[in-house]
C-alpha cells in the first residue's frame, strides 16, 4: 500500500526449540522483510508453538515468502493466511494517567469499548483490551488527553474462520493461483 | 549401568558408515582430534587431508556431483569451520547434497569467547539447508540419519552438524535401526505429483507451435537423462541447457540447441526468446538466463517442473507450474504428450544456428582459449570429467567443449566460485578413478586454492589441471573494457609463478604451451601421463568472451562478436 509496502498475516506451526526463531527472522532480514508484529505461544500440539507474523516489504520480497519459510526444516507448516476469511485479534494493556477527579469519566469510556481494568493506582490505571488494530487504535488516541503512559501490544494472532485448520493443502498453487497481493486495508480489524 | 555404551566419535563414524560414506575430506584441529583419535578405527572411512577447509569442502563436493552420493567434509572449530562457508555457500546454490562435521569447543566453554570458537552454526544458516549443534552424545546417531536424510532428498544440500569436543568423548548408546528412522513433521520432499498439474501442462505442451525445453541441474540430480531425451524425441522439442544442466542433453543431439544466457550461444537465447512456450524442467530462472525479468521470454507461456515450491513464480510468472521429482513427474507427463513434428519451428531454431553460428574461434597468431578447449574436446572425445573455476575459462569450456553422453561437468555456477577448479577436479578423481578428469582454470582462481596441488601429489591423482594463463583476471578486463570505460584496474598480475616449475616443486609434471603448434601435442602428453599434470597454456593476453548479453539485459542487446 502506501510506500510500496506490502503487508502479509502469516501463521507457522513450529518446532519448540532453541535457534527457530533465529532461522525465521534470518531469512526475512535476508529478503528485506520486516517483522511488523510477531506473537508466539504454545499450540495444541505438545512439543509445537504457532506463531503468527505480520510482516511488511516490497511485493517480491514478501510474495513467495510462505513457500521460503517452508523450507526451513523446523518449520512444519507456513501459510500465507492474507487472503483467506480470517479472524484476529491482538491484546493491549493501556496504563493511562488518571487522578481521582477523573477516574469515574475514564471508566465510563472503558464501558463502552468493553475494557478490562487490571490495575488501578493513585494516579494511573491500567486497562486490558483484546480486537482488532482500530478498536485498539481508537481506544489510545481516546485516552490521549489524559496522558497515555505506556502501550503494549501483542501482535496480532489470527486464525481462519470455520472448521477449516490452517495448512499447505489449502491451495497454495491451485487454480487461483495468482501471483496478485492483496494489501490488506489499514483500517481493516478483526471481526470487532 | 548400560553394556552397548560407545563414545559420540564411534558413533560419528559408525554412522557415516550405515549411510554409505567411504571418504571423507578434511583438516584435523583442537576440537575435532577426538573424532580423529577414533578415524583410525575406522578403515571403511578413507579420510583425504587437504591443506585449507574450503578445500576440503570443495573436494566433498566435486565427489558428490561426480558421484551422486553425499560428500562428506571435517573440520575444527573457528578457523576450520568458518574456512568451510565459501564451499557450503557454493554447494548450497548449486543443491548439492553435503554434511560437514565441524568441532566445537566443549560445552562448558560455549559462550565464553574460549579459543577457537565461533558460532558456526549462526554463521552457515543462510549458507546451509540445516544445520545442528548437537549438545548430547545421544542425540548423535538421530541427527547424523537426518542430516543425510536432509541432504540428499529434495531439493539436495549442505548440512552442517556441530559437535563440542566433550560431546566427542560423551558415551552413549547407537542403535542404527532406531536411530535411522526420520521423524521430521516439517520436512516433506517427497511431492505428491498434482494431476491437474500434468494435464494443464499436457494441454500446453500439445497445443504449442514453438516449444522449447529449458533443462536445468535438477535434470542430472533427479537422474533423469533419459526422460529428457524421450520427451524432446517425441515431441520434437529444442532442448537448450542452463550453465549446470550442461551434460544433461547429449549436445551432438540434432535437437540440442545449447545454453542460453549471459554467455551462452546466440542461437540458444533467440530460440529462447522466440518460443511460445518454455518447459524449464529443474532450472530456476537464475538472473545470468533471464537478464531482464520483465522481457524474458516476452512471447511464451511458461511450464516450470520442480522439486521446490519456493521457485515457482519467484522471479519469472509461471502458467503451469508442476511440482515433483523431475523423473517421476516426466514419467507421467511423457506418456500423454502427443507424438509431433514441429516441422516448420525446428527449420527456424535451425535458422537461427546458421545465422548466428556463436561459436566461431577468431583468426589469430598465438594461442586462444577456446582453441585449448576445442581440442581437449576432440582429444577426449567429448567424455572427461570437466571442471572449471569461474571466468572466462569457464565460460570457453561450456561453449566449446562438446559434451557427450558419458561426460560430467562440474562448475560453480550460482555462488561462482573461483577456486573451485583445483580441489572440485579432486573430489571427482577420487568419486571417479578410472575417468580421466580435466579440471580447466583460469591463472587467477588456480592461485586461490593452489595449495590443493600438494593433496593432489601426494594422493597421487592423475588430474589433469588446464590452466588458461592470460596473466589477467580476463573476465574483469572484459568487464572494465566493455562497462568501465576501459579503465582497467587491479586485473593484471605481473607476479604470477612459473606455473611449470611450480608444479614441479610439487612433485607434479608440468608443461608448458604458448602456440598452437604444441597443443595436440601437449594434450596427448597430459592424456598419457600416469600421474597428475599442470599444463600451463600461455594464451592471447586480452581476450573476450562472446556472445554477450549484459547482465540485467535482454536478447535485444545481444552482442555477437567483437567489434574490430
Amino acid at each position: 500500500m502506501s510506500n510500496g509496502i506490502h503487508r502479509r498475516t502469516i501463521v507457522a506451526l513450529v518446532h519448540d526449540k532453541p535457534g527457530v526463531l533465529a532461522r525465521i527472522s534470518g531469512l526475512f532480514r535476508r529478503r528485506g522483510v520486516n517483522i511488523e508484529s510477531l506473537a508466539v505461544g504454545h499450540s495444541e500440539q505438545k512439543g509445537f508453538s504457532r506463531m503468527t507474523f505480520v510482516v511488511g516489504g516490497a511485493e517480491n520480497s514478501v510474495k513467495n515468502i510462505s513457500s521460503q519459510l517452508n523450507k526451513i526444516i523446523d518449520i512444519v507448516d507456513a501459510s500465507d493466511i492474507s487472503e483467506k476469511n480470517i479472524v484476529w485479534r491482538e491484546l493491549a494493556l493501556i496504563k493511562v494517567k488518571c487522578n481521582q477527579s477523573q477516574r469515574v469519566e475514564i471508566l465510563e469510556l472503558s464501558k463502552v469499548f468493553r475494557v478490562n481494568v487490571v490495575d488501578v493506582g493513585i494516579n494511573n490505571i491500567t486497562f486490558e483490551l483484546a480486537g482488532g488494530k482500530s478498536k485498539i487504535d481508537s481506544f489510545v488516541e481516546l485516552l490521549d488527553q489524559f496522558g497515555v503512559m505506556e502501550v503494549m501490544r501483542t501482535g496480532r494472532i489470527a486464525t481462519l474462520r470455520g472448521a477449516t485448520k490452517i495448512g499447505i493443502n489449502d491451495g497454495e498453487f491451485g487454480e487461483s493461483n495468482s501471483s496478485d497481493i492483496y494489501i490488506a486495508d489499514k483500517d481493516a480489524s478483526g471481526s470487532v | 549401568m548400560k553394556e552397548n555404551l560407545i563414545k559420540g566419535s564411534e558413533i560419528v563414524c559408525k554412522a557415516l558408515i550405515n549411510e554409505g560414506v567411504d571418504t571423507v575430506f578434511g583438516i584435523p584441529g583442537g576440537a575435532i582430534l577426538p573424532l580423529y583419535g577414533t578415524l583410525n578405527k575406522f578403515p571403511e572411512l578413507k579420510h583425504i587431508l587437504t591443506r585449507h577447509e574450503q578445500g576440503a569442502c570443495h573436494a566433498a563436493d566435486g565427489y558428490s556431483r561426480t558421484t551422486g552420493k553425499v560428500g562428506v567434509a571435517f573440520a575444527t572449530s573457528g578457523p576450520g569451520a568458518t574456512n568451510l562457508i565459501t564451499g557450503l555457500a557454493t554447494a548450497m546454490m548449486d543443491s548439492v547434497p553435503l554434511v560437514a562435521i565441524t568441532g566445537q569447543v566443549g560445552r562448558p566453554a560455549i559462550g565464553t569467547d574460549a579459543f577457537q570458537e565461533t558460532d558456526i552454526t549462526g554463521a552457515t544458516l543462510p549458507v546451509t539447508k540445516h544445520n545442528y549443534l548437537v549438545m548430547k552424545a545421544s542425540d548423535i546417531g538421530s541427527v547424523m540419519h537426518e542430516a543425510f536424510h536432509i541432504a540428499r532428498t529434495g531439493r539436495p544440500g549442505p548440512v552442517l552438524i556441530d559437535i563440542p569436543k566433550d560431546v566427542f568423548d560423551e558415551l552413549a548408546e547407537y542403535d542404527f535401526s532406531k536411530d535411522s528412522k526420520i521423524d521430521l513433521p516439517g520436512y516433506n520432499p517427497y511431492l505428491k505429483i498434482d494431476q491437474n498439474q500434468i494435464e494443464k501442462a499436457v494441454d500446453l505442451i500439445n497445443e504449442a507451435k514453438k516449444p522449447i525445453i529449458l533443462a536445468g541441474h535438477g535434470v542430472i540430480i533427479s537422474k533423469a537423462q533419459n526422460k529428457l531425451l524421450e520427451i524432446a524425441e517425441k515431441a520434437q522439442i529444442p532442448v537448450v541447457t542452463t550453465l549446470l544442466g550442461i551434460s544433461a542433453f547429449p549436445e551432438d543431439h540434432i535437437l540440442s540447441t545449447g545454453f542460453p544466457g549471459m554467455h551462452g550461444m546466440a542461437y540458444a537465447s533467440i530460440a529462447l526468446d522466440e518460443a511460445d512456450l518454455i518447459i524449464a524442467i529443474g532450472s530456476r530462472f537464475d538472473d545470468r538466463i533471464v537478464g531482464n525479468a520483465k522481457r524474458f521470454g516476452k512471447n511464451s507461456k511458461k511450464i516450470h517442473i520442480d522439486i521446490d515450491p519456493a521457485e515457482i513464480n519467484k522471479t519469472i510468472s509461471i502458467e503451469a507450474p508442476i511440482l515433483g521429482d523431475i523423473n517421476e513427474v516426466l514419467g507421467l507427463l511423457n506418456p500423454k504428450v502427443d507424438s509431433k513434428t514441429h516441422p516448420q519451428w525446428l527449420k527456424e531454431v535451425e535458422h537461427f544456428k546458421s545465422e548466428h553460428p556463436s561459436l566461431m574461434i577468431p583468426e589469430s597468431e598465438t594461442l586462444l582459449g577456446q582453441q585449448v578447449i576445442k581440442t581437449l574436446s576432440d582429444l577426449t572425445d567429448g567424455n572427461a570429467v570437466v571442471c572449471t573455476g569461474v571466468g572466462q575459462h569457464q565460460m570457453w569450456a561450456a561453449q566449446h567443449y562438446t559434451f557427450n553422453k558419458d561426460s560430467v561437468w562440474l562448475s560453480s555456477g550460482g555462488l561462482g566460485t573461483m577456486g573451485y577448479e583445483i580441489p572440485s577436479a579432486i573430489g571427482a578423481q577420487i568419486g571417479a578413478p578410472d575417468k580421466t578428469v580435466w579440471s580447466i582454470c583460469g591463472d587467477g582462481g588456480f592461485q586461490m586454492t593452489i595449495g590443493e596441488l600438494a593433496t593432489v601429489a601426494e594422493n597421487n591423482l592423475p588430474i589433469k589441471y588446464a590452466i588458461l594463463n592470460n596473466n589477467h583476471l580476463g573476465m574483469i578486463t572484459q568487464w572494465q573494457d566493455m562497462f568501465y570505460n576501459g579503465q582497467n584496474m587491479h586485473e593484471t598480475y605481473t607476479g604470477n609463478p612459473d606455473f611449470v616449475k611450480l608444479a614441479e616443486a610439487y612433485g607434479i609434471k608440468g608443461i608448458r604451451v604458448d602456440n598452437q603448434n604444441d597443443l595436440e601435442k601437449a594434450i596427448n602428453e597430459a592424456n598419457n601421463h600416469k600421474g597428475p599434470v599442470v599444463v600451463d597454456f600461455v594464451i592471447e593476453k586480452v581476450d573476450y568472451v562472446f556472445p554477450m548479453i549484459p547482465a540485467g539485459g535482454s536478447v535485444d542487446q545481444l552482442i555477437e562478436e567483437e567489434k574490430k
